[in-house]
């Protein structure tokens, strides 16, 4: 069937109509008070700040901000519902709340998701098959631990911490929250909870959740700020343990702030995740996982595989098919159910990944940038792949938190794990081969808290999450993310 | 396609090498240059299947579950619609076949559906190679191809000689196509020359009639075997390579398509080959069908989102596909006694 001048086949040369979620499923209100004490309530200064659509730039609604006293409120609340209420509860009793949490979050997943797309920016069908589901599933997970924690290897009965602090990022708001609170509330802990300024929507539609679920008051409290409301939080007397997931400057001034209190502390930091290729890998799945590795969450994720180490010897084929991959994303409307790529989440964000993507420029990695068009209005940066990079770049050492990946190459096993290490992150790392004994070896050499096998970006309740170094300490997931939240 | 440069949005003009984005960047490129290599020995073609890639099977079926979640609506929906109605390979090999039941099913492959003329004939009717003389006359005039299993079809347990006179006799019919079985005993008892030598010698006898090779990855059970065959069949001349019997318990999946759509594509990346791909046996609706096309369009791209490179071998989608199309025009579902049975 050969014929001579055969052209190129256009991949995605089907078009696909426009197939919008509805942004009216969200029903979000003009304005959000604080959830203290069961209850939303106005802040104590009356200063509020307007949370955007980062895809349009449009309005959402108006949120609290914080104050010192408001936090003061928030915490003086949870400590009551934790000495006269949640101590007393059984685990048991605390399971049956968990679950049913777990069960409206389930029950409201298309107005969670439709409302973190909004809020983040994220494609809808990343909220509606990842963040939504997971977060359910860590409450249905911690759910099963509440009545069992003597069985968790922390002794015959373990006890709560007291009052948590926890303070979470803008890339996962719903799921970010989940993490938190389900293994805190699982241990009998109460919390007092600080959404992230960009994104705190899902949180207070959270709140109505934990109302719906009936959870006593005071149990947990969430307070929507700025860094002021954070820093408030992280520095009130009452607070027994601090948990902070976020980037490495923030989570070294907070570990400064606790230093000299009687405060616990875990922090989930940033990350320069290496996705290591050795020559044997199953190469198709291992560009979609490359893909997803980096692109995943338009690269708005700690452990992504931001850098992509590709063992020279293929370097050449693996380029070829990641920047024709790298075409083919779709990106633009988040609530498009056929986006893969949705919008940057804040200004600032956008500011950052261009700066570190002009420094790559300036010090001579090639850069393939997709040709796709971006809307007009909003944040957005087409997914970009620099090529010929090396060590001493700053886009290799630095965490971009953007839709940015950055090829090196390596010739032997040793020299791998040597390139993946020389980081002062240590967050996660992925392994790509089909041949088992090299990916125990290297999984064995490399200093990172999560190592992926064939695979990159998957998570699951059961399975502990967390850093080394610079990318922070404590475990989030599994039997191992109780401890955080125990005293032990 | 004019070359442009992608500068993104840079904040800083820049000196750095910024790659221009090709036409290459979004294709298939298919190397007119090169050529499939001659295979002289079993261990020539061991060699070569040992230059493939390992399938991660986690990998695959997250793949094809990802691409499942497109949204395929309005437009786009009518278009696939028609174009998987033109891709059916309308199906019926029952020991039960007759003339009678083999017209009934041309007429309906000729004229899917007699309340709407803009609805496309289907690509071609399937049928045993004792039917293929009948077919012919009934389809006659029409572009409607003759498909023809045969090789002892469906489990290729004969000799050589006895596939070779199944093969000849329904090309003498009239068969436009054959649709022959590996021998999945001889590739998974490691013969895989044998298989390939058999392929070899259908195609010789097939004349101008098409080649379909029929892995039955239902038997293969491993994407490393069914990248395998697939390469075995390409190398030895098929013009297709299709999935299943529809005779064993497992027919054609996403997963398994997404494979032999990787293969086909590597396969004219590296020797400027374009092979068909057929998926067959337990593909049922047009959503079932739709999302093949999704993995097609999105695993090989344009020039094979057409009959002449993809089929859908089938007996009950067609009515699925006329429905959904009717429901596309009216907006509201149409009585299932509306379509003829078959």
């Amino acid at each position: 069937m050969t014929e001579n001048n055969l052209p190129n086949s256009k991949l995605g040369s089907l078009q696909y109509d426009p197939a919008p979620e509805s942004a009216a499923i969200a029903k979000l209100k003009s304005s959000y008070g604080l959830f203290i004490n069961g209850k939303f309530t106005d802040p104590s200064k009356h200063e509020q700040f307007e949370t955007i659509n980062p895809a349009t730039e449009k309005r959402l609604a108006t949120i609290s901000q914080g104050s010192t006293s408001d936090i003061d409120k928030a915490v003086k609340a949870a400590r009551k519902a934790y000495d006269n209420v949640w101590s007393k509860t059984t685990g048991a009793e605390r399971a049956k709340y968990l679950y049913r949490i777990a069960r409206i979050i389930q029950e409201r997943s298309r107005e969670l998701a439709v409302v973190e797309t909004l809020d983040n920016g994220k494609p809808i069908r990343e909220s509606r098959d990842v963040d939504v589901p997971l977060a359910a599933a860590h409450f249905f997970y911690y759910a099963g631990w509440a009545d069992k924690l003597e069985h968790a290897g922390f002794g015959n009965a373990p006890k709560p911490i007291g009052v948590a602090g926890q303070i979470i990022p803008w890339n996962f708001p719903l799921m970010m929250a989940a993490w938190k609170l389900a293994p805190a509330l699982a241990a009998g802990n109460t919390c007092v909870l600080k959404p992230a300024e960009t994104t705190p929507l899902s949180a207070l539609l959270l709140g109505e959740i934990l109302q719906q679920a009936g959870l006593p008051d005071g149990v947990v409290n969430i307070v929507t700020g700025d860094g002021v409301t954070g820093s408030a939080l992280v520095d009130h007397p009452g607070v027994d343990k601090i948990a902070f997931t976020g980037s490495t400057g923030v989570g070294r001034l907070i570990q400064q702030r606790v230093a000299t209190s009687h405060k616990r502390l875990t922090l989930e930091l940033g990350g320069k995740g290496a996705n290591i290729v050795y020559e044997d890998a199953p190469i198709d799945e291992m560009i979609e996982g490359i893909i997803d590795g980096i692109f995943f969450n338009q690269g708005h994720v700690c452990c992504a595989g931001s850098r992509l180490l590709v063992q020279e010897s293929i370097a050449d084929d693996v380029l070829r098919r990641l920047v024709r991959r790298v075409e083919q994303l779709r990106v633009g409307d988040p609530m498009d159910k056929n986006t893969d790529i949705g919008a940057i989440n804040s200004a600032d964000q956008l500011k950052r990944i261009k700066e570190l993507v002009a420094y790559g420029e300036q010090e001579g990695a090639t850069r393939y940038t997709s040709s796709c068009e971006l809307p007009k209005k909003g944040f957005w940066f087409a997914p970009t792949v620099f090529a010929d990079v090396s060590q001493s770049h700053r886009i290799a050492r630095e965490e971009i938190f953007g839709p940015v990946l950055s090829v090196l190459t390596f010739r032997t096993p040793e020299e791998a794990i040597t390139k993946a290490n020389n980081t002062n992150y240590g967050l996660a790392c992925g392994v790509w081969s089909e041949k088992g004994s090299r990916t125990l070896w290297t999984a064995e050499r490399l200093r990172a808290g999560v190592v992926w096998a064939n695979t990159y970006n998957k998570f699951d309740p059961t399975s502990p999450f967390g850093g080394t170094r610079e990318s922070g300490f404590g475990r989030e997931g599994g039997k191992h993310g109780l401890e955080a939240y125990l005293n032990v | 396609m004019a070359k442009r440069l992608v500068i993104g949005s840079v904040i800083n003009v820049s000196t750095a090498p910024l790659r221009l984005v090709t036409p290459e960047d979004h294709s298939v490129v298919i190397q007119t240059s090169s050529q499939v290599p001659r295979i002289e020995s079993e261990t020539q073609l061991r060699s070569i299947l040992a230059t493939l890639s390992g399938v991660d099977s986690v990998g695959a079926e997250a793949r094809v579950a990802k691409l499942a979640t497109r949204s395929i609506k309005k437009s786009t929906k009518m278009a696939a619609l028609d174009l998987a109605i033109s891709m059916v390979d309308l199906t019926t090999l029952e020991g039960a076949d007759t003339p009678g039941k083999v017209t009934s099913l041309c007429t309906k492959a000729m004229r899917p559906s007699p309340m709407d003329l803009s609805v496309p004939s289907v690509a071609a009717v399937c049928v045993y190679p004792d039917l293929v003389a009948h077919a012919r006359s009934v389809l006659k005039g029409s572009s409607v191809a003759v498909a023809a299993v045969a090789t002892s079809f469906p489990s290729g347990r004969a000799s050589l000689n006895v596939k070779l006179m199944d093969v000849r006799e329904a090309v003498a019919n009239g068969a436009d196509e054959i649709d022959m079985v590996i021998d999945r005993g001889a590739f998974l008892s490691g013969r895989i020359g044998q298989v390939y030598e058999e392929i070899v010698a259908v195609k010789q006898v097939c004349g101008n009639a098409h080649l379909k090779v029929i892995l039955e990855t239902g038997e293969l059970v491993t994407y490393d075997n069914v990248r395998k065959a697939s390469w075995i069949a390409m190398l030895a001349g098929a013009d297709f390579i299709k999935t299943s019997t529809g005779k064993v318990p497992v027919a054609a999946t996403q997963p398994v398509a997404l494979v032999m759509l990787e293969a086909v594509r590597d396969f004219a990346e590296t020797t400027g080959q374009i092979v068909g791909v057929k998926v067959a046996g337990g593909i049922r609706t047009a959503k079932d069908a739709i999302r093949y096309l999704v993995i097609v369009n999105e695993t090989v791209g344009s020039t094979w989102m057409t009959p002449d490179l993809f089929r859908f071998g089938a007996s009950s989608l067609l009515n699925d596909l006329l429905m959904q199309r009717l429901k596309q025009q009216r907006g509201a579902y149409i009585r299932p006694d509306e379509f003829s049975g078959d």
